[in-house]
């Protein structure tokens, strides 16, 4: 029993994880109908800033500011100068422009900073939380910080006029312009802090698995696991599948399959989502207009 | 891809005195002979290289079947790969299976999977299956390595085979023979392929991809014809990858991971989608450019794939296939209309 | 004093396809103009290229005697130039409040708390579901919350779209008078395509009527109204 919370919770702590993930992309999903398969690359290039600013003796918390600015400016960036031409271009055509992405970021992670397994400090005590056998304390401020993240996301969105003109620029293009909003502009800013949230599950996962150019291959597929379980157009439920398949894959990996099948876990999960519910728990049902 | 110009002109046109179709097919045999010729010329490293573009070569068809004519996505080509190179390690290493038996047996095992991976991909449409094939790619090679099939698979130590010897009385050498052998499937392979896409198949493929509605409406049976193309893309790819098992004489897991997969989506798009022609071009792309890359550093081949495919998005989305095949065409306009 | 709206020239295309063929028309400040005329005409076009919407133009567009066309859409709105785009143009997913909040988007004013009074003062309805979502709202609903979202710009000039498509006759007879009322009340501008000629025609001041891209009459509503081949064409009797 208490080998199953322990593998719960610690699940919880990989789902908040995948939570950011999946958010990050189903903002980007939401607005443009892109899957952004350089999600996770963006995310480890940002956590290797922020490595380097650590290294030259910034305060961690400098560090993980500056960071997310960063990670911000370089998802504007990469909306406005790469991926805009794409948005009437057939579906094949912006598939391989994220592949392209994810090559460039991940060859460039590796040759600035190069390809070997670097240690990554984690804000929080390394021992026991409170001599808890369930959670380590970064795991404990692994979930915190998500949430806090997270909280922080949603009520941009509930509660500014930014986040209300960036909702409307996603569901009804056509009719933002007409109200005066930016709606490139909100495209932008949507990549922006897709990096943001995407740079703090850099800066969590890093200390754990350690940091090197592919670290967040295997969280990004999780990352889609979780947004197809929750709906890959609905933010909450895309939420609460990461963290649903946190849990789910330590389950598997402790009684099922052994950790050596994490990653087709993650695979039977999308296949089995897409097959039997592709809108997935709490989406809409996609309807396809003549 | 409603752009993609699939059309063929009419051979009405006479160049020197003979149709384009005739031209077309002393072109092609001029590249046969020289193709037959070509391993008594080069050395044996070439000759390996040569051999292995002919197998990409052969990959690429089978995504291009599935991607290029059908708009079906595929970013894990490289497992279907990946399962007919092991199908013929695995027959070689544990029966007594002769190693030209194995090619069959590979695409077989491969039309089977891909036909099973098609059926629930048939309800997915462009990203979505995308996102499928990625973690299929991604998967492949854990599960090669899964303990539990060690003793099929040898675990992360991969299968060592012998290549082939050449039948009792050629006089050429083992990797001549290989080259052959690898020759005579991708000939065998395009022929099946050229005569599958230019009928009535090839066109309620071209028009599941551009009009997938109306392509129903008008009685095309959309959903077996989907499961049916992944199938035989997999079953190309399959055969390819039981060929390259045999000139590699190895597999092991790591060999196939997304990355295969990756490279095999810049093959085609560098070739030209729906290009039959164009798959050699991406062969030769991501046989040789990696290569050449690998010695600035370690980064550059991915760097150069991610630029070229980027960059191919932008300025030529038709790739060398297309790029060709507008060239011609001005060049017909002009001698067509003389020059302006 | 100069026209609040003025088109000069103005042609536009969609890709190859011309829509317009160098159509004049004048708003003036405070006027009802209505665009009649069959479907395909450019009607719809008309309103889409003074906000530079999804088509090409040619030719000049002047609000206030300013030069905008060739403007950004967005650019054009922040003038003061209301667009209650056929359709609606709703946001489906939001609720009637935040349709509205977002129809003040572009203005740093403090009145605009006053204007959701000002607006749910014309249509009381709205104010009753303000928390509801806008896609659940009928029809006649979400043409209120149409006019009422473009009038939380506080504009100059008011585009609109057929708002009396698809509404019972009833409501479209409240719609009019309210608008009859926001003109006279706050001195608004109006460019009205309709199909329901009668009613615009009632509405307006000034009608023109178009044919495949081209004004083929212009004058007073009443002369307009009265001709014998218009009222045969399009008012049915």
């Amino acid at each position: 029993m208490q080998a199953l919370l322990h593998q719960v919770l610690s699940g919880l702590a990989n789902g908040g994880i995948y939570a950011s993930v999946a958010l990050a992309l189903v903002m980007i999903y939401q607005s443009t109908h892109h899957v952004n398969f350089a999600q996770g690359e963006m995310a480890t290039f940002s956590t290797y800033i922020a490595w380097q600013m650590i290294n030259l003796g910034l305060p961690y918390w400098v560090a993980f500011l500056l960071t997310l600015v960063f990670a911000f400016v370089m998802g504007v960036a990469i909306e406005r100068i790469i991926v805009r031409p794409f948005y009437k271009a057939p579906a094949l055509s912006v598939v391989a422009v994220f592949i392209g992405l994810l090559l460039v970021i991940n060859s460039l992670s590796g040759a600035i900073f190069d390809y070997t397994i670097k240690p990554f400090p984690s804000p929080f005590p390394t021992d026991a939380w409170y001599g808890s056998p369930y959670l380590s304390s970064h795991e404990v401020g692994m979930i915190f910080v998500t949430l806090v993240v997270l909280a922080l996301v949603f009520a941009f969105f509930r509660f500014t006029p930014l986040g209300l003109a960036m909702r409307a620029a996603a569901e009804n293009p056509v009719s933002s312009r007409l109200v005066g909003v930016r709606v490139g502009w909100m495209l932008a800013l949507g990549w922006g802090l897709a990096g943001l949230i995407g740079a703090v599950a850099g800066m969590m996962t890093a200390p754990i698995v350690y940091l090197d150019p592919y670290m967040m291959f295997s969280v990004l597929l999780y990352g889609f696991a979780g947004a197809l379980l929750g709906g890959i157009d609905n933010a909450w439920g895309a939420v609460l599948g990461g963290f649903i398949v946190g849990v789910l894959q330590n389950l598997a990996g402790a009684y099922l399959v052994g950790t050596e099948l994490m990653v087709t876990v993650a695979l039977v999960i999308i296949v089995g989502i897409l097959v039997i519910k592709p809108a997935g728990l709490f989406g809409r049902t996609i309807v396809t207009r003549v | 891809m409603a752009t993609l110009d699939t059309s063929r002109p009419a051979a009405a046109e006479l160049f020197a005195g003979l149709s384009l179709r005739t031209w077309k097919l002393v072109g092609l045999a001029a590249v046969l002979v020289a193709a037959c010729i070509l391993p008594f010329v080069i050395s044996s490293y070439q000759l390996l290289l040569a051999t292995q573009v002919i197998v990409y070569a052969v990959a690429l068809l089978g995504l291009n079947i599935l991607t290029g004519y059908n708009g079906q996505f595929s970013l894990g080509h490289g497992a279907f790969y990946a399962i007919g190179a092991y199908t013929t390690a695995i027959l070689l290493d544990k029966t007594g299976i002769p190693y030209w038996a194995t090619i069959p047996a590979a695409g077989m095992i491969c039309l089977v999977m891909g036909f099973l991976f098609g059926l629930p991909a048939l309800r997915l449409e462009g990203h979505y299956l995308a996102l499928a094939t990625f973690a299929l790619a991604f998967a492949m090679p854990q599960l090669l390595k899964f303990k539990d099939f060690d003793f099929l698979t040898g675990g992360v130590q991969g299968i060592v085979i012998t290549a082939p010897d050449p039948p009792a009385g050629l006089p050429i050498r083992a990797d001549q023979w290989l080259y052959f052998f690898c020759l005579l499937w991708t000939v065998l392979l395009f022929l099946l392929g050229w005569n599958l896409l230019r009928g009535r198949t090839g066109r309620a493929l071209v028009a599941i991809r551009d009009h997938p509605l109306a392509a129903a409406t008008m009685g095309i049976d959309t959903a077996r014809y989907k499961s049916f193309t992944f199938g035989v893309s997999a079953m190309y790819t399959g055969i390819a990858g039981a060929l390259g098992a045999l000139l590699a004489q190895f597999v092991s897991p790591d060999s196939f991971d997304l990355f295969l997969s990756i490279r095999f989506l810049v093959g085609i798009v560098v070739g030209g989608l729906a290009s039959m022609g164009g798959v050699f071009f991406g062969a030769i792309f991501i046989e040789f450019v990696p290569n050449i890359a690998d010695q600035l550093s370690k980064a550059a081949p991915q760097a150069l794939y991610g630029g070229v495919l980027i960059a191919c998005m932008y300025v030529m989305p038709s790739g060398v296939a297309g790029l060709v095949r507008g060239i011609g065409l001005r060049l017909k306009r002009w001698t067509a209309a003389g020059p302006p | 004093m100069s026209a609040l709206l003025e088109l000069r020239g103005l042609s536009a295309a969609y890709g190859p396809t011309s829509v317009l063929r160098s159509i004049d028309l004048a708003v003036e400040q405070g006027g009802i103009v209505t665009l009649l005329g069959a479907n395909g005409a450019g009607k719809t076009t008309t309103l889409r290229a003074i906000c530079n919407m999804m088509v090409r133009i040619s030719g000049e567009i002047r609000f206030n005697d300013q030069r905008i066309d060739g403007n950004a859409t967005e650019d054009i709105v922040r003038l003061g130039v209301g667009h209650v785009p056929d359709g609606r143009g709703t946001f489906v997913s939001l609720s009637v409040e935040e349709n509205l909040r977002l129809g003040a988007y572009t203005r740093r004013d403090r009145q605009v708390a006053q204007d959701f009074e000002r607006v749910y003062g014309y249509f009381p309805r709205l104010k009753e579901r303000r928390r509801q979502q806008a896609g659940t709202l009928s029809g006649g609903e979400q043409q209120m919350l149409a006019i009422s979202r473009a009038l939380m710009l506080r504009p100059k000039l008011l585009l609109l779209d057929e708002p009396s498509f698809g509404l019972a006759p009833l409501i479209v007879q409240e719609i009019f008078r309210i608008l009859r009322a926001i003109n006279e009340q706050e001195g608004v501008g109006m460019l009205l395509v309709e199909q329901n000629a009668n009613i615009a025609l009632e509405l307006a001041d000034q009608a023109y009527l178009l044919e495949t891209g081209r004004v083929v009459m212009h004058g007073p509503s009443a002369v307009i109204g009265s001709d014998e081949s218009v009222r045969r064409a399009y008012l049915g009797y």
